[in-house]
Parts: C-alpha cells; structure tokens; sequence
C-alpha cells in the first residue's frame, strides 16, 4: 500500500451511531494496516507502525442540539481545533454554532497521538469528513422517518434536517429518532464527502474558537496548572547534556531562605536526564532564590569543551567525504556527470544553532493519585514521550495520563516532553505534586536546539555551460536518531538508515538528470547536545543551502534565477505529482513561482544597492507538498553592509485551505520567523552549551524589523496539505539571493552577516 | 504586610518585599493572565499598569506596590482596554496567545498616552514586547482598528 494511500485512506474501520445516555456519540474504531515502511515521516503522520487505536476519534450531538467535537492535536497557536472542528461540522451539515471543542488527554483511545510536521488538517481531513458525512447520513435517516418523508428528499445544513418546508432539529433528532447504525469499513470508505463547492464552513473565515480567550487573558496553559498541596521545583542542570554527574551538593546557604525545602538528585532510569538536580520549595520565587544559593559540584561530561567551529569543521570534513552518509537520491550517474564535467562549482553552506525560545517556558505538573501518574503540561508528541516516562517511572503507560493544556508557543520544542520525567520523578518521591518551572536561563540550556548544519555541493556542467548533475552532502545532528529511531528511513540503496527531517528538502522537485543526495550524521553533534525539530525542521536549512546554490548555479549560467527555476520545473517522470496529495507536481509550484514573480513586478528597475531575491519550496515532504513560492527585496547598505528587508511576496498553494485566516496568519508568522532565522536570532555552541541563553543576547524580530508582507494563498481546491512550517522555508534563502543581487556579496552563512 | 490595591480590589501580601510582583499576582492572588517569560523586563509578556504605567512585573518587587494601584489584564475596563479587547478577537491576533495579555497591557498604555498613534509610534512603543508567534502586523492593525473605534 503506497503512502500516500494510506494517508488519507479510511481502512477497517468500524464506524458507530448509536444512543449513549441523552446524545449521539461518532466514533471509529480502526486498526492501522500493516504497511511496509516507505518513509518514516509520512509513519509517524498516520500514526507509527502497526499500532492500535480504536476509537481514533469521535464527536457526540446532545439532546440540545450541541456538537462536542474532540480535538487531539496540540493548539498552539495554528487554531487547529478550529480548522478540525470546521471538516466535521461542514460534512455534518451542523450549526457553527452550536460547536464546541475539547483539547483531549493521553487516553489510548484517541490513537497516536503528535502534532507538528503541519500534519493535522492533511493527516485528519478524509478521516474527520468521513466522520462527519456519516453522522450526517444518520441524522438525514431518522430525520426523514420523523418528518415521513424520504431521505432522499432532505438535506442537513445548519443543524436541521430540511426537506422542502419542513425541518426538524438535530437536537429533536437524537432525542426522538432512531439514531442506531453501524457502517462496515467498504459502507465508510465510500461516504460521500461534499464536492467543494457545496462546502459551507471549509474555505470560509469564522472567529478562531481560541481567539476570544487569548485575547482576555482567560486561556490556560501549562504553567497556569496548580494543584492542592503542590511544591514547586527549579531545575539545576549540569555543564554538559550527557554524561555529567554530581560529586557534592552544598545547600548550606539555601537553609535560610523561607520556603526552602530541599535539593533532590534526580536518577533516571531512562537516561534522558542526566546528572540533574532539583530544588524543591514552598513557592517559584523562594525555589529561583534557593536554585542560585545551592552550590553543586559537578564532574563533566565528556562534551564539556566542544565548541560550534568543533562541530562546523567535523561536518565539513564529513561532508567531503563521498564515502561518508546514507543515500536519500541517487538519480542518473552524478559521477560520470562529473568526469565529464567541461566545468565545475562547489560551495559550502551552513546554519548555526538557534533556539525554539518558546516564550512560555518549560513546565509540568505531575501528582500521583490512586496509582495514576497525572501530568499537566502542554505537549505535541504524547506517544513519543508516554514510552519514556514509563521507563523512567518503571510503570506501565497505563498508569501514565498527561493532560492537555494551550501551549504557548510549540514550534517543535514541545514535541519532546523531556522536562515531565525529572519532575514525575520527584513527584513520586516527595508523595506531594510538584510543578517544576524553568527559569529562561535554563529553558534554553535545557533546549533540544536546530543543530549546526554543513552542506557541501558539487555542480557540473557540459561544454555549453549547461547544468549536468548536482551533488549534495548535508551533515548534522539529526534529531529523530536521539528521541524517535523507530522511525530513521533507509538509504535508498539499502545501505544504512537517515534521519529524514534532517534531510527533507534535498528531494526536490527540479528536474535534473543526475542527482544524488548524502544525509550524514555528524556525531560530534549529535554528542554534545540533544538535536531537535524546529518550526520548518530539516527543509528550514536545507532550502537555505539547496535555494542558495541553484541561484549560484544560474548566475554561473548566466540566466535568469526564475527562468533557470521554470526551465526545470517541467513536471516530467517523478516530479509529475499523483492523485491526490501532490496531484499536478512541479507544475503546481512553477505557478505559484510565476504568481509571484508577477506580484512582485520581477525585473522592475531598482536603485543601487538594492536587489529581488527569490526561492521556492515544497514544505516539509514530498509527499505532502505545499508549493511556495518567495521573493524578497532587500537594501544592503554600502558603507555599514547592514541589510534591510523591505518587502517580502509569497505565492502558496497548499490545495484546499480549511480556515484560510487562519491558514494567512501561519504564513504571516512563518514568514517573519523566516526572516528572523535569517538575519535576527542564533546562538553558537561554546564549552558544550548553547552560549546565548535570553533575550539581552539572543534576539528574535520585534516589531520595528517587520518589512512589509504580500502573501497570496492561490485559489484551489485540491487536498489539502500542511501550512504552519512550508512558508517559513523560501524566506532566508530569498533574502540571501536578494543580498547577491543588492551588493555582488554571496552570503552561504545562517544567520546572514556582512 | 504589603498593601496595594489591584484591579480596584484591596489586597494584603505576607511575601519577601523582595518578591517579584509577577508572582504576588499570578500565585497568591491566582490572577495567570500576566504571564512570565523571560523574567528580565525584555519580553512584556509579564506587563501590567502601575499606577496607570506599563511596568514589567517580573523585575518590581511587590514592596514597590505598597500603596499604589495595580491593573492587570483582567481587570483591564478602561475605553482603550474594550477596545483593543474587541479588535484583537477582530484582527484574529493572537496564536499562541501566551504574549497577547502583556501586548494589550502595553496597547492600552500607548493608547491612554497617544489616541491616535501612527506606525512608527506603535512600533516604538511595543518594540518591547515579543511575540514569538511573530503576529506583529496584526497586533499593529488591531491598535489601529481600537484606536480609530475610540475615536467614534
């Protein structure tokens, strides 16, 4: 079964109507088909190998007519409880509202539970309108029966069922009707879901349901959880993330401060935290006074000296190594291309370390009651963490139930609910709940950061100049090798396993007769700190290499970067696309190109100093493609070479879009993290830790940077594909172009500096 | 003992006069619309009115407050405050929405100084307030639609 199959197929599915106390109750069962692995992100999407989840999810209409629908996505920030809750409720033909959502917890019965890799719409939308097209032919049945009338004859359109001059509601439905039905997996499979144009909620604009209580200070996250009899706890972290131990701990100086209760040594069993401490006090400003009193005397690990130049040269050296890395392309004969090469390019890009800087910090409230490990802290990843904390626990997963709250601020960093295992440890020790907060400092010490990234490329070119092959090596800490190796993909010649969300990207969607591609590992990385996923994730460094170098290779043909672009983006053999998700291939992205390059009036004379740069790409997966396309307009000042951008146009194509204000406020943000990742915030590693650590030193875009912003959503009804992340990836490498095109000065570094 | 009043309610601390007032607010009083962040005054997300001016809470000891007047995001009635109130829901601006109560607080603080601020005003005046959703053109627009509303 292909992947993209099994994306959106519904399959052994059982789906249930049936009266449960005074409501209707939707769910699924389903049990994942076995599927040979074709790549691992597409597995983790739908829900990792082979498990069983049944129900997978449900709503329930009560006798007042109110839709409750479950949401098991994380909301931060992307509405996606808004967006899911408008698929069943269009199918469902209910009254918007009447909706309400519920952010479920880590029960086994919602599935597999991960948001991130802007998977949730794609991921949930078949399933969720079928969901809702079979709660709709419930409700037109029995609906029908109570208004004598044939089914056939009615339609269910804002929470009534309607057949000519009579209705009746959806509340004195499931009151009076015969709502008991049962759908075999062949009935659901061929429910009839809406053709796009008779949709009312998809592609319309509504209030985001979490909008009203952000804005009054009234929506609760994490940190805001408390519980009776609970102590806070501030964590005390060692030099180095692996391998540091505690020889001493003096708290003589914390004994006097009120409040102070004590300092723990955290021993986990499933070796995530290492070497910690924890100080434990009556309130969070008595256990941050204490955390700076108590002296620990730490043996390092042994990455307490690795230093970002360590972990540049090692990828450097790695990336110039053919024989180094696992093959992800390897089409046509690179090689041959090269010996026969009239003439050749290389270049080596990079990104340094930048930080997820969620702005509400590092949290989890755990309490041990009636045998049941209860945690409370905001979380992406719940079926990735759940294994670890019953490792580190010693107690089954059974035993473990993580509740959902608002997160503020995701971006991957809460894809890991690393910082719950130190905190259930202690819970269970002191036999009181305890709420461990991070300071800032330590937020960002503690961070699974975007690894320092090497990309080495190899063009060749025939007697006539023209582009014959690329070669592309690209060496980093990979973060799905520390917290999810289940998934690592394999090598395309069987040899080896790669992480794919350190490589996604360099499978692009150009057509070029001999490519290949080599992911690598850099171990040095991947020892001195624990990589992550951040917004954008591996497409967010690679586009800056892979979107740089085709502007390089073009300008070394002399040609226009967009025609050098549109000449292979032809749509021909593996980049023609396939029904549904990337239906119509490159062709779709060299619109979105030719949309923007339109807008932004391309090639319009410009004063000195000042240029157009552009880049596109193809968001996170080949197989969940959302096309985009950038240009950016850039002034690079002549004496101080300080970089300003001016404006930024993006043409995106992300087929359908489900709430598509919602859909335009991701590509704003994403945007603006684009730029931010460009030319505002990084850090470096120095003595193996991140060295920039708040906001005095560490400075993301504020307001007065903001250029002005032209995004157009092209309008299609195709699949629907992912949004929060594909924008943020054309953006640093537009700037950079622009910069090339402004001041003659090719930049190859992340951030850019001059 | 501490005394101050906030959000037009009297209120008494036995906390370390050193305690940051942040803390004071969202732990004793149980008021978690002020958020904390970076904890060194750099990213607003703790901000509140003292006396009327947006102060950072996460780096005033409650002593500071002894007597005066704090307003928090939910006690935030003024004119200005309804309206940025109204225009953020309008303006859909909040992602994550964890900055969004210290946004507004500093929002209504520009407003009562400056009714009709342009760009450039907006842009200074919360130039200090992150918001790591990077929602900034809505919340410049959403200050605008609330000032122009107040106008009406």
């Amino acid at each position: 079964m292909g992947m993209q199959q099994k994306n959106i197929a519904v399959s052994r599915r059982t789906f249930l109507a049936s009266s449960v106390t005074a409501g209707l109750v939707m769910s699924f069962g389903t049990l994942l088909p076995g599927c040979s692995r074709e790549q691992a992100a597409t597995d983790i999407a739908a829900g990792g190998a082979s498990r069983v989840f049944s129900p997978a999810v449900w709503f329930e209409i009560d006798g007042n007519g109110s839709v409750l629908i479950n949401i098991a996505k994380a909301e931060m920030g992307q509405h996606v409880g808004t967006a899911l809750a408008r698929i069943v409720a269009d199918e469902l033909g209910a009254d918007w509202d009447r909706v309400k959502i519920k952010h479920v917890d880590s029960d086994p019965k919602w599935g597999y539970m991960v948001t991130g890799g802007s998977w949730s719409v794609f991921t949930s939308f078949a399933m969720l309108s079928r969901a809702g097209a079979a709660g709709r032919t419930v409700l037109l049945d029995a609906g029908a029966k109570l208004l004598g009338v044939d089914a056939s004859d009615c339609t269910a359109e804002a929470g009534q069922v309607v057949a000519g001059d009579q209705s009746v509601s959806f509340a004195d439905i499931v009151a009076k009707g015969d709502i008991s039905r049962s759908f075999s997996d062949e009935e659901l499979a061929a429910m009839p879901i809406k053709p796009a144009a008779a949709r009312r909620l998809i592609g319309k604009n509504t209030t985001a349901l979490d909008v009203p209580e952000k804005s009054q200070g009234e929506a609760v996250y994490g940190l805001d959880a408390e519980l009776p009899d609970m102590v806070y706890a501030h964590p005390l972290i060692p030099p180095t993330r692996y391998g540091s131990t505690i020889r001493s701990i003096d708290d003589s100086a914390a004994k006097d401060i009120p409040g102070y209760l004590q300092t723990l040594t955290i021993k986990d069993p499933s070796n995530v935290i290492q070497g910690w401490g924890m100080v434990v006090a009556e309130s969070f400003p008595a256990a941050m006074k204490s955390a700076a009193a108590v002296k620990v005397d730490w043996e390092a690990g042994p990455t307490a000296d690795v230093s970002e130049a360590e972990i540049f040269a090692e990828g450097a050296r790695l990336a110039a190594d053919s024989a180094s890395g696992v093959l992800v392309v390897d089409d046509g004969d690179v090689a041959a291309a090269r010996a026969n090469a009239a003439s050749t390019h290389t270049a080596t890009y990079r990104t340094g370390t930048a930080l997820h800087f969620t702005l509400e910090p590092q949290n989890a409230l755990v309490e041990f009651a009636d045998g049941v490990c209860h945690i409370h802290s905001g979380n992406q990843w719940q079926s990735l963490i759940l294994p670890f904390l019953a490792n580190a626990l010693e107690i089954p997963e059974s035993d473990i139930v993580i509740h959902q709250y608002y997160l503020g601020g995701g971006f991957g960093r809460r894809l890991f609910g690393d910082q719950m295992i130190p905190a259930a440890l202690a819970a269970r020790e002191l036999g009181r709940p305890v709420k461990l907060i991070f300071q800032r400092a330590e937020d960002s010490r503690f961070d699974c950061v975007r690894s320092p990234s090497v990309a080495k490329f190899d063009a060749s070119f025939d007697a006539d100049g023209s582009l014959t092959g690329i070669e592309h090596a690209a060496a980093a800490g990979w973060p799905t090798l520390s917290m999810a190796p289940g998934f690592l993909a394999d090598g395309v010649d069987g040899n080896g396993k790669f992480d794919t969300f350190s490589i996604s990207g360099a499978d692009h969607w150009y057509t070029l007769p001999n490519h290949r591609v080599r992911a690598i590992n850099n171990d040095l990385a991947q020892r001195t700190f624990l990589p992550g996923w951040l917004r954008s994730v591996g497409p967010g460094w690679i586009g800056w290499g892979v979107e740089s170098f085709i502007d390089e290779v073009a300008a070394q043909a002399g040609e226009d970067p967009i025609e050098f672009r549109l000449a292979r983006l032809d749509a021909a053999g593996k980049n023609a696309g396939s029904e549904p998700n990337s239906v119509g291939g490159a062709s779709r992205l060299a619109a979105v190109l030719e949309d923007v390059r339109k807008r932004a009036d391309w090639g319009r004379s410009l004063p000195d100093g000042e240029g157009y740069g552009v880049a596109v790409a193809h968001g996170q997966e080949r197989n969940m493609p959302t096309w985009v396309a950038c240009i950016a307009h850039v002034a690079v000042d002549a004496q101080s070479k300080a970089i300003t951008v001016k404006k930024i146009w993006q043409s995106i194509d992300c087929g359908t879009a489900v709430h598509p204000d919602g859909a335009m406020a991701q590509a704003e943000g994403a945007t603006l993290w684009g730029v931010s990742l460009a030319l505002h915030e990084g850090t470096t590693i120095e003595q193996g830790q991140v060295k920039d650590n708040n906001l005095n030193t560490y400075t993301p875009l504020r307001m007065a940077d903001v250029p002005e912003l032209d995004i157009r959503f092209m309008d299609r009804t195709e699949f629907p594909t992912g949004l929060g992340e594909p924008p943020l990836i054309p953006v640093a490498p537009a700037i950079g172009n622009a910069v090339f095109a402004a001041s003659g000065i090719r930049v190859r570094d992340l951030p850019i500096r001059l | 003992m501490i005394e101050f009043e906030i959000n037009g309610k009297s209120v008494t601390t036995d906390s370390d006069p050193e305690t940051p007032l942040l803390w004071v607010i969202r732990d004793e009083l149980k008021l978690k619309g002020t958020k904390y962040s970076c904890g060194i005054a750099m990213c607003g997300a703790c901000t509140v009115h003292l006396d009327g001016t947006a102060t950072r809470s996460c780096v005033v000891p409650v002593s500071v407050a002894a007597g005066r007047s704090v307003t928090t995001i939910e006690g935030l009635d003024s004119d200005a405050g309804q309206a940025l109130q109204n225009a953020w829901v309008a303006e859909q601006v909040p992602q994550c929405g964890y900055c969004q109560s210290g946004q507004i607080m500093q929002a209504a603080y520009l407003l009562s100084a400056n009714a009709n601020p342009s760009d450039d005003d907006i842009d200074k005046a919360m130039n200090g307030n992150v918001c790591r959703c990077m929602a900034y053109t809505r919340i410049r627009k959403a200050i605008k639609a609330a000032a122009n509303a107040k106008e009406v």
